[in-house]
């Protein structure tokens, strides 16, 4: 097992080294020079003017030099200044990321809680309404434009029936609660405000909802594909031929078994619902790592992008490990 | 199914029975290609159906509801939004089969190789590919097309190239599937190359998994393209496209036709993509067939 998890860490860290490397090829090698992008052309016609500031930023050495001047920067958790905010990126990410851990959370959970029994129902009454209704829902979640549909929410809920807040975390006149997670729903539960904390649970649920969408459906037909798949094995008909009620071979034979394949999808879920808020945040006006990460790519912010990506990345490394080692937990002949 | 099966259902079941039957084994399938097939068709034929022109300006008319005279509304520049509507398909279908079709072939085609090379070849491929798949596609799609720079064939680049492993890693493993079967090994004993084997008899064998893939994958990227041109990436304006008049409609809740009926648009060929593809895997993968 120690072994296991070793060589998957030694994986991972490679993994997220040669990330490193792929991220700055792509900022550093792009057509169009980023000094001449960002001076302007009267600056940029004064040729000493430009070596100064080549120098300066240490565009002049070698692509290799800077790729490790970058590496070393990011050892030290040096991500770089944003262009636009002209902060600290590493400092922008962690006053971005608590929203977008909210967010993603509350959407994971949901389609989990929604999911997960839908694509148990789905399996267990095959074809029937139940069955149809789950397949043409899931469809629906998948094939929707997330931006569009969050929209849609939007202009329904909050503009047409006037039963759902704003954009945004918090009403426009609130204050944030005092930053002690950053979680607004912990925070005002922390401090007791349960007017704000009311506040807060309200901005969230349109686009949770949004959020889940895509992942609801994914989760359902996986659930109900790996039911389907269990319900054949030789060791359900063993308890359905020793006289088990089928409520009983469902939920202790079938489900401990047809659990597994979703775990690891829900990992993979988690990951992408925290990397993938661009679009929900966007529309939401949510200020997350989403919304960041749009507003660098409208700005052309390099380094802003550059440190998102690769936070982002690493993210993923890591849920996917943990993911590996809980699968390996789960079902122990991964091992062998 | 057998020939009794058959019999049984062409002769002796009522017609209405057959026909349930029928919509219940194609109807999915049919109403996700009729989808498809009115789209292609209203994206081939934009310019005769349309009732306007898709640019031109008229700030008189800017936000106008839906009416006998535009459809579904003006937009805030006064264009027909029915007009960009039907003229959008054209860029959605193109860079969804694009990015589906070149990233398919290229990605089979590398993973066939890493599967039959075997050895450092193999692992090498591999790597590659899990490289790019370490990234979450937006986000890495966001950098590529933001470093490129606005433009819809640069917007393809970038999808093309996050695209192509999920296809490579697949068609490794169906590629690994097949070349244990004795076909492969008749064929290698009869003297044939490594590479005419895979692409003249392992690839047609494991065709029909990668069609169901390919088919709902066009959905995907047609969905990926949109939301990178709602971000600002994709199209440049005033091209009309999908994604970019959603996002031009996006501050106007009072005005919703403007953002609404793009939106859907996108829905319904998504849709129409994933009832084919799921109607052809129930198809090929006869364990998930519905009866």
């Amino acid at each position: 097992m120690i072994r296991y998890v070793v060589s998957r860490l030694g994986l991972a860290i490679v993994m997220a080294l040669l990330a490193t490397l792929v991220i700055f090829l792509i900022a550093n090698t792009v057509p169009g020079d980023p000094v001449l992008a960002q001076l302007g052309d009267v600056a940029a016609s004064n040729k000493e003017f430009l070596a100064q500031y080549r120098a300066k930023w240490g565009l002049d050495l070698p692509l290799w030099e800077r790729y490790f001047i970058f590496l070393k920067g990011l050892v030290h958790g040096d991500l770089g200044i944003s262009i636009a905010t002209q902060r600290p990126v590493i400092e922008d990410i962690a006053a971005y990321a608590p929203a977008t851990i909210e967010l993603a959370t509350a959407g994971f959970l949901l389609s989990m809680l929604v999911g997960i029994p839908l694509g148990i129902l789905a399996a267990v009454r095959r074809d029937s309404w139940i069955d149809h209704t789950a397949r043409f829902l899931s469809l629906i979640g998948v094939s929707s434009p997330t931006f569009w549909l969050a929209f849609i929410m939007l202009a329904v809920f909050y503009g047409g029936l006037q039963i759902a807040p704003g954009p945004g975390r918090l009403d426009s006149i609130a204050l944030p609660p005092p930053a002690i997670t950053g979680l607004f729903l912990v925070d005002t539960l922390l401090e007791g405000d349960w007017d704000a904390f009311r506040d807060a649970l309200g901005h969230l649920v349109l686009p949770s909802v949004v959020l889940a969408a895509t992942t609801l459906g994914l989760i359902t037909r996986t659930t109900r594909a790996s039911m389907l798949e269990s319900m054949q094995q030789d060791y359900v008909r063993m308890a359905r031929a020793k006289g088990l009620k089928e409520r009983a071979v469902v939920i202790s034979h079938v489900l401990p078994n047809a659990l597994i394949p979703v775990v690891t999808l829900a990992g993979l879920a988690y990951a992408n619902l925290l990397t993938g808020a661009v679009m929900t945040e966007t529309v939401f006006s949510w200020p997350g790592l989403g919304l960041y990460t749009f507003r660098s790519a409208a700005a052309l912010d390099f380094p802003a992008i550059m440190g998102i990506t690769i936070v982002v990345a690493v993210t993923y490394l890591l849920i996917n490990l943990i993911v590996d080692i809980s699968y390996a937990l789960l079902d122990p002949r991964v091992l062998r | 199914m057998n020939v009794l099966n058959v019999a049984l259902e062409s002769k002796m079941l009522p017609p209405s029975s057959r026909t349930r039957r029928w919509m219940r084994r194609y109807g999915l399938a049919s109403l996700g290609a009729g989808i498809i097939l009115l789209w292609l068709l209203i994206a081939l034929t934009a310019p005769l159906i349309s009732p306007y022109l898709p640019d031109t300006v008229d700030v008189a008319n800017r936000l106008q509801p839906p009416s006998l005279e535009h459809w579904l509304g003006t937009d805030a520049l006064g264009r027909d939004v029915l007009t960009r509507l039907l003229y959008g398909s054209r860029i959605s279908l193109m860079t969804g089969f694009i990015v589906v079709v070149v990233s398919a072939v290229f990605g089979t085609l590398i993973g066939g190789i890493a599967a039959f090379a075997r050895g450092k070849v193999e692992e090498l491929i591999m790597r590659v590919t899990d490289l790019v798949l370490c990234f979450p596609p937006i986000i890495l799609a966001l950098a590529i097309a933001a470093a490129l720079g606005i433009g819809t064939t640069n917007t393809i680049i970038a999808m093309l190239v996050v695209w192509w492993p999920k296809f490579s890693r697949l068609a490794r493993g169906l590629v690994i599937v097949q070349r244990s079967q004795e076909y492969v090994e008749a064929a290698l004993v009869v003297g044939f190359s490594p590479s005419r084997i895979l692409v003249r008899h392992i690839i047609p064998n494991a065709i029909g998994t990668l069609i169901v893939l390919v088919t709902l994958d066009v959905g995907n990227a047609i969905i990926t393209f949109a939301g990178l041109s709602f971000l600002g990436l994709g199209v440049v304006p005033p091209t009309p496209e999908w994604g970019s008049m959603v996002a031009e409609g996006r501050e106007l809740v009072e005005q919703w036709w403007v953002a609404s009926f793009p939106g859907l648009a996108i829905l319904t060929i998504v849709l129409g993509f994933n009832f084919l593809g799921d109607g052809i895997r129930d198809w090929l993968d006869p364990k998930s067939r519905r009866r």
